[in-house]
């Protein structure tokens, strides 16, 4: 057997100041080659795990750290960041933070520059990260100008051009539509597979990568809690962390099968070997077509109508958008990245005017913007919003809490009551319309179960909630209509049965392994499908 | 979500004569309007000066942000001339009498004073508006290249200082949105807007230090100089360093010859000949040839 590529050696650390370690007694390999998925709720201690890798952790970030760990032979205690680097290409979360210079080529250029390389193999290795990421439209583009999702494709391009032997990614997903997600998972595979490049990948969303992996490390509270194949994992998961089932997963385990699937194909094969998939199973009617709906011209909370909005000396971002949103109407807005969608969530609320067209809303628009850090700017969560307003959210118990101290989840739970409101000191009153820009990014299931609940409870109080998301579970969970926006305009329209069971990027994981049958979206429908088919025993 | 607007304004490869310039190059040719701004003192010629420079400005394709820029300039530029006429005590053509100042002295407001105070603004404007045209124009990574050829601590802290001044901005203008959007409308007052500006300070201390952890794992601490570009001199480039030469030459002379004399004490003394208006025309026309050939210059 070969050298480990990474070893992790009774590792336990703690940051400057911390009370309770972010890594306890952590050991492990991962051999040469291999592709492993690190999974765990928020704050188990994934990026950590990840910092350690790279020397960030404890070189650059300090604290209390014990143990050893081997990155390609070397010990991180004595080869700092910049030395491991070498081996070991990095992306983090923010893609903002991970550009450097103003412009792609330059960005791409510079990662091997460091590296040493000469002129002809820096031109060389650019075009080449350049057309294996699909970037090669950007080169000549300023990074100020870039989408998110652009940004992290190009931070990516950064760390793999020096191509590295083992990468380290921690959720390269999150800013990326389902489509570009998919492209990147295989392109990682790619890597993978034809160079050998070690993957280590940190992710909430385990569908999207599990089928990739050879292995699955699980981490909770710090500790090694499960490591294992694909497979070895979910059986785990169904029993001991149910947050962290994938959608199929917890569809299997709700009617009675066994063992859990690891991706779609093993679902189906399955489901078909107990006669439970038949090929009539039409998927559900497509509403791939942009549908004039008929709605009640009034008591409309939210209008739109031939909406445009276009740039000086650039693109329209919308074009001709109509859309009409009726109280206690929940709505999910899918669309790939740069499809237009926070542009229409700013003009919903009035942050942005039109060029051409008109907005027309019954009341205050109450806009979610994708940071919920942006909105903190005092001491006590008290000082945010007010005690109504804190107690809507269930955050009334946190009200002498820092903000910046709560977790992810609280965090964007505090954020909701800032814009939302809910009491006297609002000025409008309650909203009409409850818009939220990619609320779920960078959050664990346990916290989008939470939100999509308290939009669920908000739609059923005769609030509009207008959601732009790129996680059809999400959506799914919280919306009962979907648009599907692409190049500034509505193309598809209609019930969320409809539109995300009929697809295959924007549908569910329940969706596509039951072919759309039923409109099945969720693993509870999907189990209760499958339970009318079979005399199976169905766990609701 | 793309930016669609901001406060400041950054480079973008666009398809003009200055851009399609090597870096070196072009930082030496807005170089050289800087010193000729400075050299030269006659009004005439800076006026002059200043519509070759926003007429440059044009022809790079970002005029428009110069002339924002210069909006800025005149707020700039205005005080300059109060405080001068208020502090001056040099002028011998008094136009108003404030009296007795105490330690001051006599309050006596000259004619000269507001000639002078003019020219040092409209030196001040021209400055304000070169800069932005390289800051516009001048391709930054490549010069931090030249940098890091050079001295790779002055290169880390450019690095560090450009790619922050963009974040910080793009951070500035999102906590700004996000605080249009609270359900009591955006914070007002000066002690909410201490509180915004604590909170821009204390996320851009989180962000520089997540730039720095980049830059720590791409290897640029330990980074080899920067290999050298194999990029062939083209008719721009030489153009540009042409008209470089020619306006660092055109305002020495007219410095030595007098041309581009002028003394706003005791009294204002602003000689005009012949020579003076073809600095001028000379100057203008150097600044601006290098536009006139548009071949090669697309992205």
């Amino acid at each position: 057997m070969s050298a480990p590529m990474l070893s992790f050696e009774r590792v336990t650390y703690s940051y400057p100041g911390a009370d309770a370690p972010a890594l306890s007694d952590v050991s492990f390999e991962i051999q040469p080659g291999e592709f492993c998925l690190l999974a765990g709720l928020s704050g188990s201690g994934k990026s950590t795990l990840l910092n350690a890798v790279s020397g960030l952790v404890p070189h650059f970030h300090g604290g209390r750290f014990a143990g050893g760990v081997t990155v390609a032979g070397l010990d991180t205690r004595e080869h700092g960041p910049a030395r491991l680097g070498a081996f070991a290409g990095a992306l983090f979360q923010d893609p903002e933070t991970q550009l450097v210079t103003s412009s792609v080529r330059a960005e791409l250029s510079l990662a091997l520059e460091t590296r040493g390389h000469g002129a002809t193999a820096v031109a060389r290795g650019v075009e080449e990260v350049a057309l294996a990421l699909g970037i090669d439209n950007l080169l000549d583009r300023s990074n100020h100008d870039l989408s998110g999702g652009e940004k992290q494709r190009v931070a990516l391009g950064a760390a793999l051009a020096g191509r590295p032997r083992i990468v380290l990614l921690d959720e390269p997903t999150s800013q990326l539509d389902p489509v570009a997600g998919d492209e990147l998972i295989g392109l990682l595979r790619r890597l993978n597979q034809e160079w050998e490049t070690t993957i280590v990948l940190a992710e909430h969303r385990l569908e999207r990568c599990l089928t990739a992996a050879d292995r699955v490390i699980a981490l909770e509270h710090g500790r090694l809690a499960c490591d294992g194949e694909p497979r070895a994992f979910l059986q785990w998961a169904a029993r001991r962390a149910p947050a962290l089932q994938t959608p199929g997963a917890k569809l299997f385990a709700l009617a009675g099968l066994d063992p859990p699937p690891v991706g779609v194909r093993q679902a189906r094969t399955t489901l078909r070997a107990h006669g439970l998939l038949t090929e009539e199973d039409a998927p559900a009617r497509a509403a791939a077509a942009a549908r004039t709906r008929r709605r009640r011209r009034r008591g409309l909370a939210l209008e739109m109508r031939g909406v445009w909005h276009e740039l000086r000396d650039g693109p329209a971002i919308l074009r001709g958008v109509t859309l009409s949103v009726e109280p206690g109407e929940s709505i999910a807005l899918m669309g790939r990245n740069g499809a237009g969608k926070s542009t229409l969530l700013r003009h919903a609320a009035g942050l942005l005017q039109p060029t051409r067209g008109r907005v027309q809303r019954a009341g205050r628009v109450a806009l979610l913007l994708q940071n919920p850090g942006d909105y903190f700017i005092h001491e006590r969560v008290a000082q945010e919003a007010s005690a109504e307003a804190l107690a809507a959210v269930g955050l009334a118990e946190m009200a002498e809490r820092n903000p910046r101290d709560l977790s992810g989840g609280e965090r964007q739970r505090l954020a909701l009551a800032i814009v939302a409101g809910d009491d006297d000191r609002s000025a409008a009153g309650p909203p009409a319309v409850l818009a939220l820009d990619e609320p779920t990014r960078g959050m664990d299931r346990e916290s989008k179960a939470e939100l999509a609940a308290e939009l669920c409870r908000r739609a059923d109080q005769g609030q509009a909630v207008i959601v732009a998301t790129h996680d059809p579970e999400f959506a799914a969970a919280c919306a009962r209509r979907a648009i599907l926006l692409a190049d500034g305009r509505v193309i598809a329209d209609g019930p969320a049965s409809e539109l995300l069971a009929g697809g295959w990027y924007f549908a569910t994981e329940t969706a596509r392994i039951l072919g759309g049958a039923g409109g099945a979206l969720l693993p509870e429908q999907g189990a209760e499908l499958l339970a009318a088919r079979a005399p199976l025993e169905v766990v609701l | 979500m793309r930016p669609t607007s901001g406060m400041l304004f950054f480079y973008r490869r666009i398809a003009s004569p200055l851009h399609a310039t090597r870096a070196t190059v072009a930082a030496a040719w807005t170089g050289s309007l800087i010193a000729a701004t400075l050299i030269l003192y006659h009004p005439l010629v800076l006026f002059a000066l200043l519509l070759a420079v926003l007429a440059a400005g044009m022809g790079a394709g970002v005029g428009r942000q110069l002339a924002r820029s210069l909006r800025t300039a005149v707020i700039v530029a205005v005080p300059i001339v109060v405080v001068n006429v208020l502090v001056s005590r040099e002028g011998l053509t008094v136009f108003a009498r404030l009296g007795d100042l105490g330690p001051f002295g006599q309050g006596d407001l000259t004619l000269e004073a507001v000639v002078y105070g003019a020219l040092i603004a409209l030196k001040v404007t021209l400055l304000i508006l070169i800069t932005t045209l390289a800051g516009l124009a001048v391709d930054p990574d490549e010069l931090l290249r030249v940098f890091r050829r050079l001295s790779f601590r002055s290169a880390l802290t450019a690095t560090l200082a450009t790619r922050m001044l963009p974040v910080l901005a793009a951070d500035a203008q999102r906590l700004g949105e996000a605080q249009q959007t609270r359900s009591t409308g955006a914070p007002s007052g000066a002690r909410a807007r201490v509180a915004l500006l604590a909170a821009v300070i204390g996320g851009s201390l989180d962000r520089a230090m997540d730039v720095a952890a980049t830059l720590e794992v791409r290897g640029f601490a330990t980074a080899p100089r920067a290999p050298r570009l194999a990029r062939p001199i083209s008719r721009h480039d030489i153009a540009f360093a042409v008209s470089s030469a020619s306006i660092v030459a055109l305002a020495v002379v007219g410095l030595l010859t007098g041309a581009a004399s002028f003394s706003a004490y005791p009294r204002v003394h602003m000689p005009t000949s012949v020579g003076t208006l073809a600095l001028c025309v000379a100057l203008m026309a150097v600044v601006l040839l290098p536009f006139c050939d548009r071949r090669g210059i697309d992205p």
